[in-house]
């Protein structure tokens, strides 16, 4: 069955065909057939590949399969391949199954949706890009899946367009993302330049023969490939679009923008962990950006009122905590947050987008409260999703991924107490934002009431997902917990296993206790500031410094008007300076000064013919002297 | 014999077409214009004559009798004109003719 590895991305782009050409024509059941069918095939045939791939592994831990060569140009030659092991097999299983899901729950959601077609076309184009990016055996066969993801991004966040204001956060995505892939196509000329090729597997055999760690040229590629990371995956400081993204369909919402395409970044740096390696001081830079943004964005979270974009904040936060791993050396504990976190986010993102589909798209959580009596398959997933993400310990997936997370920010040779202490905060932040968000939608008064109520197809998913955020932790436990290790191992052959540099089992424990009781008291707090006495929260925002946080933390930190300010207001103003194209002018004025001649003289020609005689004998005179006196 | 100094006789021609000149430029009427241009034509023809009486050549009358036949086919055909002229502009006035401008 393995050589079928091609048809797994080959499906949702013929799904992407047939629904570009043909979805006028059929009826809503066959196009949620074709949409859904095609990427359930396609997950289907990932399964069947993975268990075959883990009963059997192929000779070297991979299978490489080539289809054609892409192009032969100046010696080198990119094909059109796929590299299947155990990190892009996790991709690609965490990309169909969860995109299976989602494209259910899509069809009822989209369902009386005029675009519906239009809708899941571009979520199969989505999944076929994201695959081709995964699969990609070179780097220039997943820089066509990187700018094909970020391009149905853009049409997914712009689905709404007759709305200005989603046109522009789509428009946004698209231009901050290319910020950063203009910086990954950079470091891919560098690449090329030092290798003559682009497949992945060659450039992590050579590197470390060509070069020492912290050589220039490495650290200025890993910098650059960061870049790209950097962009895609929504971190410091080009996290800006994130937030904007949520004005797609929240299905959207829940595949591209939390479980799979934000974390094509965390993807690259797993990838082509060797150059990272290579380059020490880009591994800390990924730390640091890592720990930045998961603080960021955890405290921008607390103070959001849209239910989306709290966990459109917590995306990036959590995101964060990935780079955190990679930076760290962490590898399949990065991998290992980046799956759970696939599985609960988009259950979250499913969730809300319930709670809005049910309430005819009221998104403020202030509007809403006492749901959890009007909803309660949405509310038990929706609470075991905000489980996983806060991290509750021993029954929630999220709290064996972000364990070992925060444990190898201190022990790994390349953690430190700084690390550990933000991600600890950070752990700390997230419990308080997620059930803040809990206790308002699903407790208290109702203030909103339930329009429609949900089929099948939109909580069976739910369920799903819920499962496996609770149970999907259980793969790999640490220490304290039985030490299963059935993620990381079969991780090994690609990634190699954190150094440790200090701490022990004892350690470990405590950090584990600390850990969990941090998140009951956020809890606790949630529950005290927001259910118990909203008084209390509200008077703070009253006084100068809460107003000032306040707004501080809504706008995210103010990065957009940072950036407003330093890029898009002085380019704007440097175009109204230049509207008429300062360059241009040269020939224009010159137009000019010939048009300025002939109206001067077009003025001897005025109809008065004795004007015309005094000229020719002004000439005659003229004529005269010059020949007699000169 | 006493002859007239070349001299005398050029700056009579010379006076001639300064005063055919000034007709031309400073009438409005047409036909006044025409009949300075033909004193214009005479001053240039009497210059030629005198030329001819100078170097005692016969070709100073001989581009007169040219100038002479010339002037009266151009006339004839400046005649034409004005009367056209009149026929439409009901004028003889240069002025009139200030709309054949652009």
């Amino acid at each position: 069955m393995i050589d079928y590895l091609w048809l797994v991305p080959a499906l949702p782009f013929l799904g992407f065909l047939v629904l570009t050409f043909f979805g006028k024509k059929l009826t809503k059941n066959a196009i949620s057939f074709v949409g859904a069918g095609s990427v359930g095939l396609a997950a289907l045939l990932t399964i069947i590949i993975g268990i075959q791939f883990l009963l059997s592994p192929p000779d070297g831990n991979f299978f490489n399969q080539k289809l054609w060569t892409w192009m032969n140009v100046g010696g080198m030659s990119p094909s059109i391949a796929f590299h299947l092991d155990a990190l892009s097999l996790i991709f690609i299983f965490v990309i169909t199954f969860v995109g299976f899901l989602i494209h259910v729950y899509s069809t009822e959601y989209m369902r009386e949706d005029e675009g519906f077609a239009r809708f899941l076309s571009f979520m199969n184009l989505f999944v076929g890009s994201m695959l081709v990016l995964i699969l990609a055996d070179n780097l220039a066969l997943m820089y066509l899946g990187w700018e094909g993801v970020g391009l149905c991004s853009f049409l997914l966040i712009g689905f709404w367009y007759k709305e200005p204001a989603n046109a522009a956060a789509a428009r946004k995505a698209f231009i901050v993302t290319r910020v950063g892939d203009t910086a990954m196509a950079l470091g891919l000329f560098l690449l090329i330049v030092n290798f003559n090729t682009l497949n992945i597997q060659d450039i992590l055999h050579t590197a470390p023969t060509q070069w020492t760690a912290g050589n220039s040229t490495a650290v200025w590629i890993a910098f650059l490939l960061l870049g790209g990371a950097v962009g895609k995956s929504a971190q410091l400081p080009l996290q800006t679009w994130l937030p904007d993204a949520m004005a797609g369909p929240s299905p959207v919402s829940a595949l591209i923008h939390a479980a799979t395409m934000v974390t094509a970044g965390v993807y690259l740096i797993a990838r082509n962990h060797v150059l990272f390696e290579l380059a020490p001081s880009a591994m800390s830079a990924v730390a640091i950006i890592g720990a930045a943004t998961l603080l960021m964005a955890g405290f921008a979270a607390i103070v959001q009122n849209d239910i989306k974009r709290v966990l459109a904040y917590s995306t990036i936060s959590q995101i964060g905590y990935m780079f955190l791993a990679l930076g760290v050396g962490a590898w399949s504990a990065g991998i290992f947050h980046f799956m759970i976190h696939a599985f609960f986010k988009a259950l979250l993102f499913l969730g809300a987008g319930a709670v809005i589909h049910a309430l005819h798209h009221e998104q403020n959580m202030f509007k809403m409260g006492g749901l959890r009596k009007e909803l309660p398959i949405v509310f038990w997933t929706f609470l075991a999703g905000s489980a996983a993400l806060a991290a509750l310990p021993l029954i929630s997936a999220g709290f064996y991924s972000k364990d070992a997370i925060l444990w190898y920010a201190w022990s790994s040779n390349k953690g430190s107490l700084i690390l550990w202490a933000a991600a600890f905060f950070g752990a700390f932040v997230t419990s308080i934002y997620t059930f803040r968000m809990v206790f308002l939608t699903f407790w208290g008064k109702m203030k909103t009431h339930v329009h429609i109520h949900l089929g099948n197809a939109m909580q069976i998913p739910l369920i799903v997902l819920a499962v496996l955020s609770l149970l999907g932790g259980f793969i790999e436990t640490p220490h304290s917990l039985g030490h299963i290790t059935i993620f990381s191992s079969f991780l090994n052959p690609v990634l190699p296993e954190v150094q440790l540099n200090h701490g022990g089992e004892f350690t470990e424990i405590i950090l584990q206790i600390l850990t969990a009781l941090t998140g009951f008291l956020g809890i606790y707090l949630a529950w005290h500031f927001w259910y118990k006495k909203p008084a209390m929260v509200y008077n703070f925002k009253q006084t100068g410094l809460g107003t000032g946080l306040y707004k501080l933390w809504l706008s995210g930190w103010a990065f957009d008007w940072v950036y407003d300010t330093l890029f898009v207001k002085p380019f704007i103003k440097l175009s109204q300076i230049n509207k008429d194209d300062i360059v241009d002018q040269l020939n224009i004025g010159l137009a000019g000064l010939v048009n300025w001649l002939h109206s001067v003289i077009k003025k001897t020609q005025n109809g008065n013919i004795r004007w015309y005689a005094t000229g020719i004998a002004i000439g005659l005179v003229i004529t005269l002297t010059i020949v007699l006196f000169l | 014999m006493n002859t007239i100094p070349v001299e005398h006789s050029l700056l009579l021609a010379a006076m001639l077409f300064v005063i055919g000149l000034i007709g031309v430029l400073s009438r409005r009427n047409v036909i006044l214009m025409l009949m300075s241009v033909e004193i214009m034509l005479n001053a240039a023809g009497m210059a030629f004559v005198v030329a001819g009486s100078r170097w005692v050549q016969p070709d100073g009358q001989v581009m007169f009798i040219f100038i002479l036949s010339m002037a009266a086919a151009e006339v004839s055909v400046g005649l034409a004109l004005i009367l056209q002229m009149f026929h439409i502009n009901k004028s003889i006035d240069t002025k009139s003719l200030g709309k054949l401008h652009d």
